[in-house]
């Protein structure tokens, strides 16, 4: 928790001109190396380090350190704006460096005297050695020096013109895309006639040398040309029509991408996306309950758990199998039955509002967990064994190319444009005008004659339905159910996509799933620390841009706008002492 | 046959009787008007006829109908609609949809038909957007439907607030401070709209008001509460003169003092 | 202009599909009532008429059943004063309690080296109060932290907003504690003399161990402090006035903020205690043991009527009890192979059937459905 005990950035320092300056670095500074420092107590500096960004050059862990010093001279320059001399500046971000990297290097000082492991597991030697570059504790200077140095280097680049500026930028950043991504292009590149560039370009974890220096020229050169906001205000150049002709080849080559995206992957990264695949129907579905009707279902694993428990008991061919049906067959039925328990769970949940229908719905989910790896069902649901031997949909040879998970890649893609069309539809019918009435104003919404009862079920049952159809795709993804693969945490996932997406935007959830799920999938480093991410973005997401990143057309300003004046936290924003 | 009739409510919040044993008739076609002091009971009044609130006592009837134990959605299929004193739009939609979300009630198709949008549907969203629209033009926002509600002036908002109450299509419209924050030229074109409501519409009307000159501008009768309980009632000379009144709004002793001074 | 309809009866205009509906869920909740009410009553009487357990079980699952309630109810408090005051459900409580058990254990660990825990009962006395006074100093730190960065920018938000942020922060602290010190389970450290039976005239009937005393007798102790402070110290009357009406309290001269604050501190010093007496008690914890007791202490919260502070405390044992006694009670006799299992479910239907039936709870007034 130390990352968050500085003052936030909104308090303007009350100092005079001469020393502001100096106030600004030391708190920048100081706010800075208490991230540092949590980065560094939570291990994730540690655990980056075994994965390297350039070979022999720079790890990840290192990256981690180098972002936080330059982001304390960054911040201290962009706060002091043209209120301080560039000589000020400069050195301002040195004295926030410093400060910053001070912090480690008492770190490091302390865990020489004390064994600091006793408590945090990270403060080991290995993570001394990442601060002071090899040197142990007796380098404990080194991490303020370097932090100096960074941190008065950033707040030189933030100096300079600005092309000049957003070249050097985007183009470090574009080496850091094509370290972390480096794996995921080499592989493709390696069976193929760009073997030999793919070895000179890409170690074989992240880049090497060569290869970062062409990365950051790439960007370097490249970004400044192709500027987001400069082709995003040309595209608003382009008149309607225009506008509609080149969509149309655009969204034909996007769809040719996504059809195809399975043909170059390996069996790793094929089960990685036919998982994005499966949250990103699971996230339509939600999307529903959620995005558009307002009820905050923490329960939606329930659903997803009687899908995957319905296809694994009528399709298994193993212990607990009822019926060996096909997978096709079975579908229809988890899903029906999944909007029956969407009703049924539904039903008492009618007259609750928000936080109260989050935790009964919370609770909803762990009695279904807890229920499915209880003795009392075991004769029938295998207890924490679960159901196994569950067969894939498409019964193929085993060197078929819908062998592995890429059938069920392409059959939650089909299920999820389906999903996607429903949504899209029922939000412009009279229904979805009525859910979105309920979540902005469930008591005006039935005073005009809402059913408050039949459309809240109604949203329920739909979200549960797909809830069900993710469960069973995932049932036959995974070949098996366990009570544990309903943990709380499936229904968490699928709420921070939809956050981190933009409720009620279909795109978002895409964007949202391919972030939340497939990262941390990709880059094993970071699936270690996959919820403390999710429970920061999700706070940051709240606090900045609560509409999400590609919010729905309604949902921008609803999000922001203060709630209802009746609201008595409202009122008392005006006469509170701020 | 009195068209609302309210007889002995009572409502209690813990231990203040915030309406108490209120009998109350409001006969089809008329401009009513409820009016007194700040924390009389008028909003309570209103929320326990439009079933927002259950009252402990008493029965309200709508056009022959036990309303007091309906929830509110079922007391709107019945004809009543309001609006409310602190504007309560769904900010976050467009105008057009404001209107089109009081239409819900009259729509019949199914979600699975909206889905798969058949011929009824397309043909029901066709009716109700010209009809909304109709009534975006009847309240004076023509041309403004595709704006988002929360970004209308404060005076639309409140027109916007009536379109949507009418295409509920009611017979009992309640209008909690229709004319609130309003300026002396928005607040005539606002009474002219509600004498319209009742002329052109035949929408029987019953409004909370502040604004003294307004209510005694359209008023057809007047109702009088203090303290949750009716202390007059009649036109408005009537209530001018009333002592109870003039009592309950200056003070005790003043309607002595006024009458001393004549 | 619009035609008006011709009037129809509500018959009329109501489908048929609502009717029915308004029937089935009538007949639903019937249904829910009966089952529940089937289990507890026959349940119990076959239990009881089969009589496989002594009355030495039954009274141990009580006595277990009071130390556990006196745990959820500590941390109801907090549920409920936050509720009070800002109308939110602080959703990261629970982890603040899981912190404070991390704190309360290093501490331990501490003083366990130092012998201060098993030198006499005295000593270990003493060494649990400076655990217990460690655990709240931390959560309390950790919940003003969490306030600051989390609630305070969105109090004027809407109220799906701040929960989400809420359970942002409730992810963010359980993976913080597990960076910091790794997923694995740690053994709180063991003080021999609260194993110890109490050997006293009267009590020993009960078949009290120590352990039960200090860990009754030290929440009762916190929850008496806390109701005094609320009732009858400056602080107390600021954050009642606060609760009742933010707007008028500011006019009083209030500050709102400081407040909503000391509640915020004084909720999470209760739960950080609650950790410390749930470490002492099931003697292990990790970094998600804070998540089960947090939903457990709000249905707690809910059960005594969520806002009022004597109700949490009522909920808090009554759910220990239900959830001590319940399995064996009302399941066991139906069957049920390891009733024990099961008794989460026990929690969480209690939360669900009095969120239906009576969302007031036990001692609450019945709060208002609209969102003013």
């Amino acid at each position: 928790m130390t990352a968050v005990t500085a003052p936030p950035p909104t308090v303007a320092p009350i100092a005079s001109a001469r020393d502001l300056w100096l106030s600004v670095a030391i708190r920048t500074g100081l706010i800075a190396g208490a991230t540092a420092l949590y980065l560094c107590l939570t291990g994730i500096v540690p655990t980056f380090d075994s994965r390297p960004l350039i070979r022999d050059v720079i790890t990840l862990g290192q990256v981690a350190l180098v972002v936080a010093f330059m982001a304390a001279g960054l911040g201290t320059a962009i706060r002091l704006g043209t209120q301080a001399s560039p000589g000020r500046t400069v050195l301002g971000g040195t004295v926030a460096g410093l400060i910053a990297g001070a912090m480690l290097s008492a770190l490091v000082l302390l865990g020489s005297v004390v064994d600091l492991r006793a408590m945090f597991l990270h403060a080991s030697p290995a993570l001394w050695n990442v601060l002071t570059f090899e040197m142990g504790t007796s380098g404990f200077w080194v991490p303020a020096a370097v932090g100096a140095v960074l941190g008065g280097l950033a707040a030189a680049i933030w100096l300079l013109p600005g092309a000049l500026r957003m070249s050097l930028l985007a183009g470090l950043a574009m080496v850091l895309v094509m370290g972390l991504f480096a794996g995921l292009l080499r592989a493709p590149m390696l069976s193929g006639p760009l073997s030999g560039l793919a070895r000179q370009l890409f170690a074989a974890e992240g880049l090497q040398p060569i290869g970062a220096l062409l990365s950051f020229a790439a960007g370097a050169i490249l970004v400044p040309l192709f500027r987001p906001s400069r082709i995003r205000a040309r595209a608003q150049r382009l008149s309607r029509e225009q506008r509609r002709v080149t969509a149309v080849p655009l969204g034909g080559v996007l769809l040719l991408l996504v059809l195809l995206l399975p043909l170059g992957l390996g069996p790793f990264v094929a089960q990685v996306v036919a998982l994005i695949a499966l949250y990103v129907l699971m996230g339509l579905g939600l999307n529903i309950t959620l995005g558009l009707a307002g009820l905050l279902d923490l329960g939606f694993v329930a659903f997803f758990a009687v899908g995957a428990y319905t296809v694994g008991l009528l399709t298994s061919t193993g212990e607990y199998g009822i019926a060996q049906w096909s997978f096709w067959a079975a579908v229809p039925v988890a899903v029906v039955i999944a909007m029956l328990f969407g009703v049924v769970l539904g039903l008492p949940l009618l007259g609750m509002r928000g936080d109260y229908l989050a935790i009964a719905t919370l609770g909803f989910g762990e009695i279904i967990r807890i229920l499915a790896g209880s003795d009392l069902l075991k004769p029938w649901l295998g207890g924490p064994r679960g159901i196994t031997n569950i067969p894939k949909p498409l019964d193929v040879g085993p060197d078929s190319f819908l062998a592995g998970p890429n059938q069920i890649y392409y059959i939650a893609l089909a299920c999820a444009a389906v999903i996607a069309f429903v949504a899209w539809r029922l939000r412009a019918s009279r229904l979805g005008r009525a859910w979105i009435a309920i979540r902005e104003d469930e008591d005006v919404a039935e005073a005009l004659g809402v059913n408050l009862v039949q459309t809240k079920i109604l949203a329920y049952m739909l979200g549960a339905a797909f809830a069900g159809l993710g469960g069973a795709i995932f049932a036959s993804l995974y070949g098996s159910v366990f009570p544990s693969s309903i943990q709380l945490l499936v229904s968490i996932n699928v709420v921070a996509i939809i956050i981190v997406g933009g409720m009620g935007s279909i795109p978002g959830v895409v964007v949202g799933a391919i972030v939340l799920i497939g990262l941390p999938e990709l880059f094993r480093e970071f699936s270690e620390y996959r919820f403390l991410f999710y429970g920061a973005v999700l706070i940051l997401m709240m606090r900045f841009r609560p509409e999400g990143l590609i919010p729905s057309r309604i949902g921008r300003q609803e999000m922001h706008h203060d709630a209802a004046e009746d609201d008595p936290l409202t009122a008392t924003a005006a006469v509170e002492p701020s | 046959m009195a068209l609302l009739e309210v007889q002995g409510a009572t409502k209690r919040f813990g231990g203040l009787l915030a309406v108490q044993a209120l009998d109350f008739t409001l006969e089809a076609g008329m401009i009513a008007s409820v009016i007194g002091p700040n924390g009389a009971g008028k909003t309570t009044f209103f929320n326990c006829i439009a079933g927002f609130y259950r009252i402990d006592e008493g029965r309200i009837v709508l056009d022959g109908h036990e309303i007091h134990r309906l929830p509110s959605h079922k007391i709107a299929h019945l004809g009543l609609s309001r609006t409310y004193q602190n504007i309560r739009l769904f900010s976050g939609m467009s105008t057009l949809d404001n209107v089109r979300v009081g239409a819900h009630q009259h729509l019949r198709t199914s979600w699975i038909q909206g889905v798969l949008q058949t011929p009824a549907v397309r043909d029901e969203e066709r009716r109700t957007t010209q009809e909304s629209l109709r009534l975006l033009e009847y309240v004076g926002l023509k041309g403004k439907g595709h704006i988002q509600a929360s970004n209308l002036p404060y005076g639309d908002q409140r027109r916007l607030e009536i379109a949507r109450a009418l295409a509920t299509q009611p017979r009992l419209l309640l209008l909690d401070e229709p004319t609130a924050g309003m300026n002396p030229a928005e607040t005539h074109e606002m009474t002219d709209l509600i004498r319209r409501l009742r002329d052109d519409l035949g929408i029987t009307i019953l409004l909370i008001e502040h604004e003294m000159h307004v209510v005694m501008g359209i008023s057809d009768r007047i109702t009088v509460l203090d303290y949750g309980q009716r202390i007059a009632e009649g036109d408005a000379n009537r209530i001018q003169r009333d002592p109870k009144v003039i009592e309950a709004y200056l003070g005790k002793g003043a309607a002595a003092a006024l009458a001393a001074e004549d | 202009m619009t035609p008006m309809q011709t009037p129809t009866t509500w018959a009329e205009r109501t489908g048929l599909t609502e009717r029915l509906l308004d029937i089935g869920i009538a007949v639903f909740l019937w249904a829910f009532r009966i089952i529940v009410l089937f289990v507890v009553v026959v349940g119990s009487l076959l239990t009881l008429a089969r009589g496989r357990y002594s009355i030495e079980v039954w009274i141990d699952l009580i006595v277990g059943g009071l130390s556990l309630g006196a745990i959820y109810a500590l941390i109801a408090l907090g549920y409920t004063m936050v509720y009070g005051i800002l109308r939110m459900i602080n959703f990261a409580h629970g982890e603040i309690f899981m912190v404070g058990a991390f704190a309360g254990f290093f501490t331990g660990v501490y003083l366990a080296g130092t012998g201060l825990l098993t030198a006499s009962p005295l000593s270990a006395v003493v060494g649990i109060a400076i655990m217990i006074l460690m655990a709240m100093a931390v959560a309390a730190l950790v919940a003003l932290i969490a306030e600051r960065i989390a609630y305070r920018p969105l109090r004027n938000a809407p109220r799906l907003v701040l929960l989400i942020s809420a359970i942002g922060v409730s992810f963010f602290l359980q993976y913080t504690v597990r960076g910091l010190f790794g997923p694995g389970i740690y053994a709180y450290p063991s003080v021999p003399f609260l194993a110890e039976p109490v050997d006293l005239p009267l009590l020993s009937i009960l078949r009290l161990k120590w352990l039960d005393v200090l860990v009754i007798g030290s929440a009762i102790g916190m929850m008496l402090a806390l109701y005094l402070f609320v009732m009858r110290s400056r602080a107390g009357t600021a954050i009642r006035a606060v609760s009742e009406d933010k707007a008028t309290a500011a006019l009083m001269g209030i500050d709102v903020n400081r407040a909503i604050v000391t509640t915020f501190a004084i909720g999470a010093a209760m739960a950080g205690a609650a950790g410390v007496l749930y470490g002492l008690m099931f003697r292990q914890i990790f970094f998600f043991s804070g998540f089960v007791p947090g939903i457990k202490a709000f249905t707690a919260a809910v059960l005594g009527g969520i806002g009022n502070i004597p109700g949490a405390m009522v909920g808090g044992f009554l759910l220990g009890e239900l959830e001590s006694v319940g399995p064996t009670l009302f399941l066991d006799g139906l069957g049920v192979p390891s009733p024990n299992q099961l008794k989460d479910v026990i929690a969480f239907t209690i939360l669900v059937l009095v969120l239906i039936f009576r969302p007031q709870g036990i001692m609450g007034e019945r709060l208002s459905r609209s969102r003013a």
